[in-house]
């Protein structure tokens, strides 16, 4: 009776969660096959005929938006606040493995960022540049409200990795007369190796998809999501689709990646 | 040499960080707080002290109107990302065995995180629209002849999109407060007589609490300071004071946008110390 009764509530949430995962990638999978039609494809079904004509159409000569500028702005930008996220994120976890003061303010600051509207984040940018006289730019002031965003994931996850960090190899290597930097170099950064990767992971792709923070202080370039955006008000054909089938499957790629450098950097450590 | 280094070690690590937040977030919410005191002159804004544009926002109807809109939607993606995210969480931390299958299920649940929003707001056109799938499937059936309009461009639409965008955020917390529970505690609770039912009431659901707290926390920042899936979702129908904000700045008006994200933020944080008040995040890492 009792395994019964388990059971039918076994498969009434398996079946929940089979809804919620359909619900999840069902939209994304209809754009997918929606980007996959001939030049007489349209924003809905039925599907006349099926072909690249979109997808290729994205990188010829643009008449909706800029998708290749805009992609590569993001791409750098993504480069560039995923390096920052790593080496501050880094500095930040080592820094909180000891009690010091203030320690306690810092980590609500760091919050904080991460709980502020992000609204506000690029309102307040965009204000305090133009009050300072200085213009704004995906580079610049897109850069500082990616890093708002950012940089308390790497925070959260460098503390927690730390928190759970066994100090016993570390000790060992120093009794045995290693230096700090040769203790950091050979032991530290080697065990930590897997969660930097998740780090970077964040740092890329929160800063690759991000909208709302950029979207006051992108100056007069705009970074891919921002276009996208731009492009949905005035584009009726499913190229608007094929933008996004081709930046999500990006998306899924540097996924893979990270999953696939993750794999390897923790194989290395046994 | 040594021991000096040891004592201001974590400042220096610590100091890079710090700087970036005090740069681009301490400094610039500073900005709008003094801002939102500043006198617009219909083209300009210029240095004064005055409470015109705060008088102006609890003065005017609609905007007092767009505040409640905002509520409602926060509200409604709140109670729905609870609602769906609980169950998910369940099902991955306490009916999968097999700790393989959990860790491919989870990452399932979480991938979506890693692409862009504009474009999983987008996915849902060709399911809403007037000619889109979830119409052709009600004619087909017989549920109704003519398409109905309101599935995309309306509120619906709005909280369907933002449940679909936020309920990971709710999912992972909650997961992580799950797997804590020590599964000794259910046995007990069981060998107790403790019903199904009784066991998520009495152990689960206490326990799972931090988590729905930081899940609601995020949840509800994310969608209070919304315009992108209120703009797209709505075309432009509904209201929300993310939007609001966005239009003032379009037109100039920085003193008045600048009141209402302060306002904005005075909500928020409220929100977040009372949510507070129940956990303590540091000991959820």
């Amino acid at each position: 009776m009792l395994s019964q009764r388990r059971s039918l509530s076994f498969y009434l949430l398996a079946a929940f969660f089979g809804l919620f995962v359909l619900f999840l990638y069902g939209p994304m999978l209809v754009i997918f096959i929606l980007s996959l039609q001939g030049p007489d494809g349209a924003l809905t079904f039925p599907v006349r005929s099926f072909g690249f004509h979109w997808i290729i159409a994205l990188f010829g000569q643009q008449r909706v938006g800029d998708f290749v500028g805009s992609f590569q702005r993001s791409f750098l930008l993504g480069v560039v606040v995923m390096l920052v996220s790593v080496v501050v994120g880094l500095m930040a976890g080592m820094a909180f493995r000891q009690r010091f003061v203030g320690s306690r303010v810092i980590f609500y600051l760091t919050i904080s960022s991460l709980i502020v509207p992000s609204i506000l984040v690029s309102l307040g940018i965009g204000i305090a540049f133009s009050l300072l006289g200085w213009s704004t730019n995906w580079y610049t002031s897109g850069l500082a409200a990616h890093l708002t965003w950012t940089l308390p994931f790497a925070f959260l996850i460098m503390v927690g990795v730390f928190n759970r960090f066994d100090r016993s190899y570390e000790e060992a290597a120093r009794d045995l007369g290693a230096s700090e930097i040769s203790t950091f170099g050979e032991i530290v950064l080697p065990l930590i190796g897997p969660s930097l990767i998740g780090v970077a992971l964040f740092g890329f792709t929160l800063s690759y998809d991000e909208f709302i923070r950029t979207s006051l202080v992108s100056g007069g370039r705009n970074t891919l999501p921002l276009e996208i955006f731009g492009m949905t008000t005035n584009v009726t054909t499913p190229a608007l689709y094929a933008l996004g089938t081709v930046t999500t499957v990006f998306s899924f790629l540097v996924i893979t990646i990270a999953f696939v450098a993750y794999q390897i950097v923790s194989q290395r450590q046994k | 040499m040594i021991k000096s280094w040891k004592a201001i070690a974590p400042y220096v690590l610590i100091a890079p960080q710090t700087l970036i937040f005090l740069l681009f977030l301490i400094f610039p919410i500073a900005t709008i707080v003094v801002v939102s005191f500043w006198e617009f002159t219909g083209y300009s804004m210029t240095p004064a002290f005055t409470f015109d544009n705060y008088i102006g926002i609890f003065t005017s109807q609609v905007t007092l109107g767009t505040y409640l809109s905002t509520f409602r939607f926060v509200g409604l993606v709140w109670l729905f990302t609870l609602l769906i995210g609980f169950p998910v969480s369940y099902f991955l931390a306490f009916c999968i065995e097999d700790v393989r299958l959990q860790i491919i299920l989870f990452l399932v649940c979480t991938v979506p995180f890693w692409t862009s929003n504009i474009i999983r707001m987008i996915s849902w056109i060709p399911f809403l629209g007037r000619e889109g799938i979830l119409n052709n499937l009600l004619i087909n059936i017989g549920v109704t002849d003519t398409p109905i309009d309101i599935f995309l461009f309306s509120d619906f639409a709005v909280v369907l999109a933002m449940v679909h965008l936020y309920t990971l955020f709710m999912i992972v917390p909650i997961f992580n407060s799950l797997m804590r529970i020590e599964r000794s505690l259910i046995a007990a609770a069981e060998d107790a007589g403790a019903s199904g039912l009784q066991v998520l009431k009495e152990v689960i659901v206490p326990l799972a609490f931090p988590g729905i707290a930081i899940g609601s926390i995020f949840v509800v920042t994310l969608t209070m300071g919304e315009f992108v899936t209120i703009r797209l979702m709505s075309g432009g129908q509904s209201a929300s004071i993310g939007y609001l904000i966005r239009n003032q700045i379009g037109s100039l008006q920085y003193p008045l946008a600048a009141a209402n994200a302060v306002i904005l933020l005075m909500v928020t944080l409220v929100l977040i110390f009372a949510i507070m008040r129940l956990v303590d995040i540091r000991k959820e890492l």
